[in-house]
């Protein structure tokens, strides 16, 4: 019996342990707004918050989140949106929007850990997520509008 | 523009849904579709208002990122004199009724404009007349604000919500009683309009295809054969059903030919979560039988193909002759280019949720065509179109793959078989391996060149295994995808053949965002700066010279295209006005020219509307190339979102950095090398063009298309830069085979 907290609820799972947290939110836990894209940690689209950090939900197994807490899109804000949600509205970053929650997430990480980011600093932090419909350019603004934001 | 008609007698309004309701069923399906159904009334609903003052709007076009299930429903309620904030958007069901649903080809907005426009106009004028006989005064004192009719002299308000139950008994209007907005007194279109959706994209809430569910549903993971055609000869189960989570093992039939949107057969793993089928799948041991696709090497194709370029083709256009000028003698230059397939790799891979029950299918799809999806699935379980409910989805990107609605049938069918609702999820590796790809082509260019160094003769030819093998497999020549940039090349050229020649298909082909455009414009736009570093001639200069003076190009349009030609005929004039807005917009005349740093331009028209881009590139010593800047001047028409219109075409120019820099399927004996996005690459933030600034030319002319008409110009743009900061001229895609250094 695995025991975890999904966006600060208390869950157990006694299903396969080396089922991949990914599909553990989307099948079992019923939150969609995590998205699978490639299975392999290449695209990004399934990112969440493991303990706070950004990790791709499609390569960590059950069995490697015992009593870690996960946060997903679904539960990134309990009051209103998150002022990267925000940002990622006045600048009207999506297009098709599929990858659009595994990018709110890797951004909102990169904040977390660093209020000022340069472009540099968001081309790293960005670069694991793909956006087919191609809206990097708006998510780099839209970053450093949240970060004016959270200033 | 459609007319409006007055055909209250046949029962053109009807009666609200509910009560107090306002519906309006307006004549805004294709004239064709509507002419077979002359005298049978058929309700099509666009528009309802509500009691409570909500206007709900069918969205009958399918949204894959490119904004149509915004744009063409806000046309719609600005000619209603909507109030935004109170409409709500509703996703239609896939049905003819609609007309064309098949979100493809750019043609959304331009294919519906005046018909939504005409629908709103109706209803705003029903609405008006419903208040002024409320008020007992003259309609010519009652004016509109958003979801709202005033009288002028007394300045007394009715909303829309409380006359909607009365307009609902009022006659349809006769047209000439019908006043269109004038553009100046448009509320939303050619403002910026936010996506519908955004707020639920924001929040993880918005539902795609993958998000689908039925209840009671399993789940299903499909091996396909990895030759196109192979049948499933023998298989062994036993370690897949091992696995936690599966329960059962579906073999499913191979399409017989053409394969069309028919399922590719293979061994379907059933089980209770998608990571337990994927799993289940990874055990199964299958003997696949022979397949005469399996000769199929993309490498020594490129060998036929080009030795079919060389070779006269099918002529597709002519003008004066280009052989007696060629034989002429003088100088002659010839170039071959050649690109690769490619795949669509959209985020969401192919999925579907479908349940079949008493002889009637239920399905969810991210689909581009529901219609389809009704003619697929009923074709396949012999049952009739209308008995296949298509609910369509948001579709995490389409670009055209999501025209095919291959994983939509394999539902329906597993659902058949198992008798309960089936979710069908393809893999990442499912959806680069078994792709409806993006062509691969060769091509020949060969011209003629004056004493001013422009040509007097220019020969194209062009070849490539067609979209048309995908419904008949002995089909070589391309059909469609000549006025997708090759038999209307814009140039002022007094000697021009375009040709075709015939290439088979061994994999199955389909249409990728801009589709022929991609390796037609690559060509024609490579071509013609070779030509200008030739005659010794700034290139943009050349370009403007070979557009040459303003004038409506001539063109031969086959029978289906004559009303779109009349209506849009290739203006050179606009050509010209986008290539010299982005010459001064990238400041092409006072560009950097210094080894390792270069600027290139390329124009095409596709879908109707009119680009040009400039793509200024650096390559480092190690020969790594990065694109700094990006300018694009587009003449789109009329348009309804330039906000949109600016986020489709700085998309275009990242879709276009992976087609240009990176990305390329291949295949060895039938089976596609490539798998995930380690070896099918796609640009990325830090490799995409660090910036993108869009130039929109205002136009009254009608709108065209915006989703695909980016993507063109860009690769040539890049690869012409490249040819400027190194003097390399590299005539393949992607770049990534190329070596700078």
């Amino acid at each position: 019996m695995i025991q975890l907290k999904v966006n600060g609820v208390e869950k157990t799972f006694d299903g396969d342990p080396d089922m991949p947290l990914l599909w553990y939110l989307r099948d079992v836990a019923e939150l969609t707004g995590t998205k699978f894209g490639c299975g392999m940690a290449l695209c990004g689209a399934c990112t969440v918050h493991l303990d706070g950090k950004a990790v791709r939900s499609c390569s960590v197994a059950m069995r490697e989140v015992t009593g870690k807490s996960v946060t997903t899109i679904e539960g990134i804000s309990s009051k209103g949106l998150h002022p990267v949600q925000k940002a990622w509205m006045e600048i009207k970053v999506p297009q098709c929007g599929y990858c659009q929650p595994g990018q709110i997430m890797q951004a909102i990480a990169l904040l977390n850990e660093n209020r000022t980011p340069s472009d540099k600093d968001i081309d790293s932090a960005m670069e694991g997520n793909l956006c087919r419909c191609g809206t990097y350019q708006r998510i780099r603004s839209a970053i450093h509008q949240a970060a004016k934001e959270l200033a | 523009m459609n007319a409006i008609q007055n055909v209250s007698r046949r029962g053109f309004l009807r009666a609200g849904v509910a009560a107090g309701a306002f519906v309006l069923a307006a004549r805004v399906i294709p004239e064709p579709l509507w002419a077979e159904e002359t005298g049978v009334f058929n309700p099509d609903l666009f528009l309802s208002i509500s009691s409570d003052n909500t206007v709900t709007i069918i969205a009958a076009r399918s949204e894959m990122g490119c904004g149509s299930r915004t744009s063409v429903p806000l046309v719609l309620a600005d000619e209603l004199d909507a109030d935004w904030s109170k409409v709500k958007i509703q996703q239609a069901l896939g049905d003819k009724k609609y007309g064309d649903q098949d979100t493809d080809g750019s043609h959304s907005v331009r294919g519906f404009f005046d018909q939504m426009r005409v629908t709103g106009a109706t209803a705003r004028t029903m609405l008006v007349m419903a208040a002024a006989q409320q008020w007992s005064v003259p309609i010519a004192e009652c004016f509109t604000e958003p979801n709202l009719v005033v009288h002028k002299p007394t300045g007394k308000k009715l909303t829309y919500g409380e006359l909607a139950a009365a307009a609902a008994k009022l006659p349809v209007p006769a047209k000439e009683t019908v006043t269109l907005k004038k553009r100046s007194e448009w509320r939303y279109i050619g403002k910026d309009t936010a996506m519908y959706d955004l707020p639920d994209i924001v929040t993880g809430k918005a539902v795609f295809g993958m998000d689908a569910k039925m209840p009671g549903m399993v789940y299903a993971s499909i091996e396909h054969p990895p030759v196109l055609g192979q049948k499933v000869n023998t298989y062994d189960d036993k370690a897949a059903l091992q696995v936690k989570g599966v329960r059962q093992t579906v073999a499913l039939d191979t399409f017989k030919p053409p394969h069309a949107f028919q399922p590719l057969g293979g061994v379907a793993v059933i089980a209770d979560n998608t990571w337990a089928a994927f799993q289940g799948r990874r055990a199964l041991k299958i003997e696949w039988s022979t397949s005469p696709n399996s000769v199929y090497n993309s490498a020594e194709f490129r060998k036929t193909l080009e030795a079919t370029a060389r070779q006269p083709g099918k002529v597709v256009r002519n003008v004066g002759d280009v052989d007696a000028e060629f034989a002429k003698g003088g100088k002659i230059v010839e170039a071959e280019y050649y690109t690769p397939h490619l795949a669509h790799a959209s985020m969401e891979t192919p999925v579907a949720v479908a349940s079949y029950r008493d002889g009637k299918v239920e399905t969810w799809a991210p689909s581009q065509s529901p219609q389809a999806v009704q003619g697929t699935v009923a074709g396949l379980l012999g049952i009739k179109p209308e008995d296949v409910t298509c609910h369509v989805t948001l579709l995490g990107g389409g670009f055209g793959r999501k025209s095919k609605p291959d994983q939509v049938a394999e539902a329906a069918v597993l659902s058949k078989k198992l008798g309960k609702p089936v979710k069908v999820v393809w893999s990442r590796e499912d959806d680069i391996r078994f792709d409806y790809f993006h062509s691969v082509a060769a091509l020949y260019m060969k011209a003629a060149i004056g004493n001013d160094g422009m040509p007097t003769a220019w020969l194209q030819r062009t070849v490539y295994p067609p979209i048309a093998s995908t419904f008949d497999p002995l089909a070589t020549y391309a059909t469609d995808e000549m006025s997708l940039g090759w038999n209307n090349l814009p140039y002022n050229i007094p000697n021009h053949r375009s040709e075709n020649g015939a290439a088979k298909a061994y994999v199955r082909i389909g249409w990728l965002r801009s589709v022929a455009n991609i390796y037609h414009s690559f060509a024609i736009n490579s071509f013609a700066d070779e030509l200008a570093v030739a005659a010794g001639k700034d290139p943009l200069e050349y370009l403007l010279q070979l557009i040459g003076p303003p004038r409506i190009v001539p063109l031969e349009y086959r029978k289906e295209e004559a009303e779109e030609g009349k209506k849009y005929p290739l203006e050179t004039a606009r050509l010209r006005k986008v290539v010299e807005v982005v010459a001064e917009k990238s400041n092409w005349a006072k560009r950097p020219r210094q080894k390792g740093r270069g600027f290139g331009i390329a124009a095409h028209r596709s879908f109707l509307t009119y680009v040009a881009t400039v793509v200024e590139i650096e390559v480092d010593s190690q020969g790594q190339v990065t694109i700094p800047n990006v300018w694009t001047a587009v003449d789109a028409g009329t348009v309804v979102s330039p906000d949109n219109i600016r986020n489709q075409f700085e998309g275009a120019a990242a879709f276009g950095t992976s087609l240009a820099l990176i990305s390329e399927i291949t295949v060895t004996n039938g089976v596609v090398n490539q798998t995930n996005f380690h070896d099918y690459q796609l640009a990325r933030m830090n490799n995409a063009p660090r910036h993108t600034s869009v130039y929109i030319v205002e136009s009254d002319a009608p709108p065209a298309g915006v989703g695909e008409p980016g993507l063109p110009p860009f690769a040539p743009a890049l690869y012409n830069a490249v040819f400027a900061a190194t003097g390399k001229r590299i005539r393949e895609l992607p770049l990534s085979k190329a070596n700078l250094v």
